[in-house]
């Protein structure tokens, strides 16, 4: 009778080790390759790509990432603008910076321009950017999949 | 002692289900909000502000390349140094630069001859990536031979020009 109990238990106990594993491995994977970097993207936004575009192997210092849409639209975190109703979003940003002790030469300004964007647009956000003090650009780029 | 081994078999039965719930709920979560998002690069300009501080080597004039558009945006014409057309060949733009530069990358960014963008305005952003791709450097296997460190733009065009 006591043998028979016993054997009962084992039944409903069932092996889960190997599944939990499994289901753990999994997690972590999805969690690890979640960008959590994307609230700087905009999907509006098309990058050109180029053969040479290479992920930077140190952070960005001081980044101020503009998505520059096709119609001329640039999206800065949650604000929107155009080239011409920048300014008061940079003065913003300056004085952001210099709350920290930094001045607009230290930031880095990321511009994530659209493929079909007209290439004089992208030079007159630079044009307002520097007009603000701003030296330091780069433009991003999708790493091109050979 | 019959007792006592009664006890233990009960303690190794755990409850799972709650667990494994909420496990397959994160699965579930991270599986949907996973989007495969392709790398980025920048490539860094410098474009100091005209006046401040002198300019380390004024005396070297920039190469100046010009890309010339047609009314929809689309390259029509690559010039270099005003004279040298290259058409729309990329790879002839980059023989270009591979010959300045004895195909070396510069000492330092700051050394090493600079290229200075002038662009119709009108003209694709894409065609001023693809320029600076050409000019910068070089992709060999998984090797990048950096060209030209130095970039610029000249002064914008006005969208009528």
């Amino acid at each position: 009778m006591q043998i028979r109990r016993q054997f009962e238990t084992k039944m409903a106990e069932g092996d889960m080790t190997a599944m939990i594993d499994m289901v753990f491995q999994l997690i972590i994977f999805f969690m690890v390759l979640m960008n959590f970097a994307q609230d700087d993207q905009n999907d509006k936004v098309k990058l050109p790509s180029s053969e040479l575009a290479k992920p930077p192997e140190a952070s960005t210092d001081v980044p101020i990432v503009l998505n520059l849409n096709s119609d001329g639209t640039i999206y800065m975190g949650a604000n929107v603008a155009t080239v011409s109703s920048l300014s008061p979003l940079l003065k913003t940003e300056i004085q952001l910076l210099t709350s920290r002790n930094r001045t607009a030469k230290d930031a880095n300004i990321i511009i994530r321009g659209d493929q079909s964007t007209p290439g004089g647009l992208v030079q007159d956000l630079i044009k307002k950017c520097q007009d603000q003090g701003f030296e330091k650009f780069a433009l991003r780029v999708r790493e091109e999949v050979l | 002692m019959k007792f006592e081994s009664k006890r233990g078999s009960e303690k190794a039965e755990l409850q799972l289900t709650s667990m494994i719930d909420v496990i397959f709920l994160l699965l579930i979560f991270f599986v949907l909000t996973f989007k495969i998002a392709a790398q980025e690069g920048d490539f860094s300009i410098r474009m100091p502000i005209a006046g401040s501080g002198g300019n380390p080597d004024a005396s070297k004039e920039p190469i100046k390349l010009r890309l010339r558009a047609n009314a929809d945006g689309q390259l029509s014409d690559i010039i270099v140094n005003g004279s040298l057309s290259f058409g729309n060949d990329w790879t002839k733009l980059r023989g270009f630069i591979l010959q300045v530069t004895g195909g070396d990358a510069p000492p330092t960014p700051e050394d090493g001859p600079e290229v200075e963008i002038d662009l119709d305005y009108n003209s694709n952003y894409a065609y001023v990536i693809q320029a600076i791709t050409a000019v910068t450097g070089q992709r060999k296997g998984d090797e990048i031979m950096r060209l030209v460190e130095r970039i610029k733009f000249a002064a914008p065009r006005k969208a009528a020009e």
